[in-house]
């Protein structure tokens, strides 16, 4: 019988909700919940992470929580109420920085965040300059409502990143005071990363903090661009850390990628950001009597790749035609998806800004586009033929049934 | 006139060897009969040209398809895009194989409704029946060969239908598959059947066929029974039915031609793109549709409610379609009155209760998507 | 007029012979062309017989070849096991074409630093999917190639 009891118990337990489980060891939520908003703390708490794996009030904000009346709860060991603007890190570091407490619940989250964020520009203003404004933990994380960066309405979600540091770093009149200027958000939205991200849902694309990194937020130094950026443009970082312009770049104290490509909004790269006119990127700094081979080569990398284009297109367009007319042509599809990986690659051949590497591999995919557009234009000849063979033979066929006719009416 | 002379001397040859002279008597005595219905007599010749064509087109296609689930596509692939001419012959033995399904069914609702079935000609309508069964089993058999995505899943539900009879259905749908699911052992048997056994058994029961329609000759019309004989009018079969029959069959090769090289891949819902290869692993298409031919079998049953008195929808369905089929069949015998030559109200009526039930079921099972 | 009638008939019969074979050269024409095996005998099978051996692929300065496999590309290269293995070498982030790189001992998307391990499992970088594998057999000399599920 006893047995029988307790399984129906334990039963009855994991079928109740969780928030019910807490609330039945906690007189917290209950007076809570009855004069607070649906917007309040003890209504959002469901969501956040802490109290899912099991945390409650009393892990943070201390006191007996078994006491019936509020008041004697503040009056209570332990109880620590609402932290400051300014003690929050330390709040939440008694915790996530304690190796030890944090490997009983979560152990493969770092416990370096309050390091972290002594390091960044938020941290430094916040325990240097006593600054109450500047983010801490729960301007990004939120109260009561902390996720896991996996979860999707996690402020930290990467799809939510942009607007979480957005909210403040965007708002004009909240960053008057300290000289930023606050089109970030907007730069990135309409950047080739934020299009990525927010349009094409593409995960893998960078949020801010891939970028700024999270708890120790800073602008990255122009000596360590080539790292941030060459974390996914690997080939492009290398290509340029072996050219001419590393050295040039450096000692003119220019950041590397942001010269050309700017900083947030980093547009989709463009064909005419190479070559030696004046809308031309190269020719910022380059002129025909700098001494250098610069504009010549600015002018035969943009050649090159204008041709391999013209190509590519010219043979995409018979292709198409050939398509259109319903002719086989696997084959030649994918042959021009090859001249398309061509095509990339001399593009990410611009920044050896060397002739010498751009020029073999322009070469290759513009012979390979001719042969695309051989073929293709004699699947189409192929259709026409097939046409006027048919018209032939079907000539013929008439020829031959009007003959019969006039036979038949002769008999 | 040497030329006619050479003739003479190659016909003398022969018949001196085969004794042709009864031959050529009987069939140059031999008459069609002319009535304003007479042009529904070509669609027999026009359904043996067509399998001529199938016959001609698919030897062809066998000399580079491979059946098997990892050479059946790659081999129909290659006819098309690597064979000169492979997707004209291709094309044309898609093509010819739906229009002679089509010769057939006109052929054989034109046979029902002069009641040309009716004795002595029971054993024609028999073997013609037989024959537009081979005919289906041709075209189901068929369209799974390609191994594409169209053909793989539509063979699923083909072949789960057959599941579905009592008693046999489960032994029935692991013979015709081969195995539990559609595989490339399914190939090996519907590749046998197509270009083995279906042909085999066709080529007897056309030569039956053929040689009874030599034999009785062409039926005539319900209505002439009552007719004096000097109303009748016939025309010679040799030459002049036969030259027309060609001239039919000229007409036809046109067409074919035409919508062979113009739409290769088949035009609206009657088409057959060689498309992806079969997955069995992928999800199936959202429409997965039979070919045109079975459309109102298929919307009928789909239709049916899950229970049909105490009978599984499915079940009662096939039941009433193979009692349906086995009445058609036997009509023949059935109708007494038309072998009186008096025609038949009721068998005239059933007729175009099936002929409406089958125009009708599939032009909603096109619509109804 | 019967002479007009005779030369009538004559052109007729010519007709009818001329255009009768002209019907057959255009049914005989197609069929004849069609018998004449082409260039590449016979069709590519599912299993795919490489064109190169494994000595090729081992001389490879990256050690790995690429394949066409129907309308996919395809990769094969020798592990640091030196075991062969074949994946698909279309990224499963954009469309870039990956490469093998026997110093890190990873398959890489030189476009945004993807990387996958030799199983094509994505280890790092944007690619949200590990790329689809190749079940690789070596019969002699010759190596075969065909998709795992098929």
């Amino acid at each position: 019988m006893k047995t029988i009891r307790l399984i129906l118990a334990l039963v009855i337990l994991a079928l109740s909700p969780v928030d019910q489980i807490a609330a039945a060891e906690s007189n917290c939520l209950t007076c809570h919940r009855d004069f607070e908003e649906d917007t309040g703390p003890s209504h959002k708490i469901t969501r956040d992470v802490h109290f899912q794996k099991g945390l409650d009030c009393v892990s943070c904000h201390g006191g007996d929580p078994t006491l019936e009346d509020m008041d004697d709860v503040r009056e209570s060991k332990g109880y620590r109420g609402v932290p400051d603007h300014r003690e929050v890190p330390q709040f939440c570091a008694s915790c996530h920085s304690d190796a030890a407490y944090m490997r009983g619940h979560n152990p493969a989250l770092p416990t370096d965040q309050l390091q972290k964020y002594k390091t960044s520009v938020h941290g430094e203003l916040l325990f240097g300059k006593n600054d109450s404004k500047v983010a801490n933990c729960i301007s990004c994380h939120t109260v009561h409502e902390i996720g896991s960066a996996k979860m999707p309405h996690s402020s930290t979600h990467p799809l939510n990143i942009p607007f979480t540091c957005g909210k403040c770093h965007s708002d004009a009149d909240y960053m008057a005071a300290y000289d930023i200027s606050t089109s970030q958000l907007d730069d990135y939205r309409a950047s080739v990363h934020g299009m990525a991200l927010l349009e094409r849902q593409d995960l893998g694309a960078p949020a801010c903090n891939d970028c700024h990194g999270n708890h120790g937020a800073a602008p990255p130094g122009t000596s360590s661009l080539s790292a941030v950026c060459g974390n996914c443009h690997a080939l492009e970082a290398e290509l340029y850390n072996l050219s001419p312009h590393k050295n040039a770049f450096e000692e003119n104290d220019f950041p590397m990628c942001e010269t050309c490509h700017s900083n947030h909004r980093i547009i989709k790269p463009y064909d005419a950001m190479v070559g030696s006119d004046d809308t031309a990127l190269c020719s910022e700094c380059h002129s025909h009597v700098d001494g250098t081979k610069g504009l010549e080569t600015a002018e035969g990398i943009s050649m090159a790749i204008a041709e391999l284009v013209a190509a590519h297109d010219q043979a995409r367009e018979v292709l198409e035609d050939a398509i259109e007319k319903g002719m086989m042509t696997t084959d030649e599809e994918f042959r021009l998806k090859e001249v398309d990986q061509l095509l990339i690659q001399t593009r990410t051949l611009v920044h050896s800004y060397s002739l010498d590497s751009v020029l073999p591999k322009a070469e290759a995919g513009i012979q390979k586009a001719d042969s695309v557009k051989t073929n293709s234009a004699s699947l189409i000849d192929e259709y026409y033929f097939r046409r006027k063979g048919l018209g032939i033979a079907t000539l013929f066929i008439t020829l031959l049934a009007l003959a019969l006719w006039l036979k038949i009416r002769r008999l | 006139m040497s030329d006619q002379s050479s003739t003479d001397k190659l016909y003398n040859w022969l018949d001196s060897r085969f004794k042709l002279g009864a031959f050529v008597d009987y069939m140059s005595h031999k008459v069609v009969p002319v009535h304003s219905h007479s042009m529904f007599y070509y669609f027999g010749g026009i359904s043996l040209f067509l399998f001529i064509v199938q016959v001609v087109t698919g030897i062809l296609l066998l000399m580079y398809y491979r059946p098997g689930a990892d050479s059946a596509f790659e081999s129909v692939r290659f006819i098309i895009t690597n064979v000169s001419f492979g997707w004209l012959i291709r094309a044309l033995h898609s093509w010819s194989a739906n229009l002679m399904i089509l010769a057939v069914f006109i052929h054989m609702f034109s046979v029902y409704f002069t009641a040309a079935y009716r004795k002595p000609r029971e054993m024609t309508w028999l073997s013609g029946m037989a024959l537009l069964g081979l005919s289906l089993a041709f075209g189901f058999s068929g369209y799974l060969l390609p191994w594409n995505e169209l053909a793989f899943f539509a063979t699923r539900v083909g072949t789960g239908m057959a599941g579905a009879i009592p008693l046999v259905g489960e032994k029935l749908l692991i013979v015709m598959r081969g195995g539990e699911e559609v595989t490339g052992a399914t190939i090996g048997r519907f590749f046998g059947l197509h270009v083995a056994i279906l042909p085999g058994l066709t080529t007897v029961l056309l030569a039956a066929h053929l040689i009874f329609i030599q034999r009785q000759g062409m039926s005539e019309p319900l209505e002439w029974a009552n007719k004096p004989e000097s109303e009748k009018t016939y025309q010679k079969f040799f030459p002049h039915f036969a030259m027309k029959d060609l001239l039919v069959w000229l007409i036809v090769l046109n067409v074919l031609a035409v919508l062979a090289v113009l739409f290769p891949d088949g035009i609206g819902v009657i088409h057959w793109p060689l498309g992806e290869k079969a997955d069995p692993f992928a999800p199936p298409p959202a429409v997965i549709r039979p070919e045109w031919y079975f459309m109102f079998a298929f919307q009928a049953l789909k239709m049916l409610p899950a229970h049909v008195l105490f009978l599984e929808g499915e079940l009662f369905g096939i039941i009433v379609f193979s009692l349906g089929g086995l009445i058609w069949a036997l009509v023949p015998f059935f109708d007494r009155k038309s072998a009186r030559n008096e025609g038949s109200q009721l068998y005239r009526y059933f007729g175009y209760f099936v002929l409406l039930f089958v125009i009708g079921m599939t032009l909603y099972g096109y619509m109804v998507e | 007029m019967p002479k007009n009638k005779q030369s009538r008939r004559g052109f007729l019969e010519l007709l009818l012979a001329s255009s009768g074979l002209a019907t057959i050269g255009a049914v005989i024409y197609p069929a004849t062309k069609y018998i004449i095996p082409p260039k590449t005998a016979e069709a590519n099978l599912s299993q795919l017989k490489l064109s190169f051996s494994r000595k090729e692929i081992e001389d490879d300065p990256k050690k790995a070849k690429y394949f066409k496999y129907g309308r996919d590309l395809g990769i094969i290269f020798v592990s640091d096991s030196g075991e062969l293995k074949a994946l698909s070498a279309t990224c499963t982030h954009l469309d870039c074409t990956v490469q093998h790189r026997p110093d890190l001992g990873i398959i890489w998307c030189s476009c945004h630093n993807g990387r996958y391990d030799t199983d094509g499992k994505n280890i790092s970088g944007p690619p949200p999917k590990p790329l689809a594998i190749y079940t690789v057999k070596e019969d002699g000399d010759a190596i075969l190639v065909s998709k795992e599920d098929a």
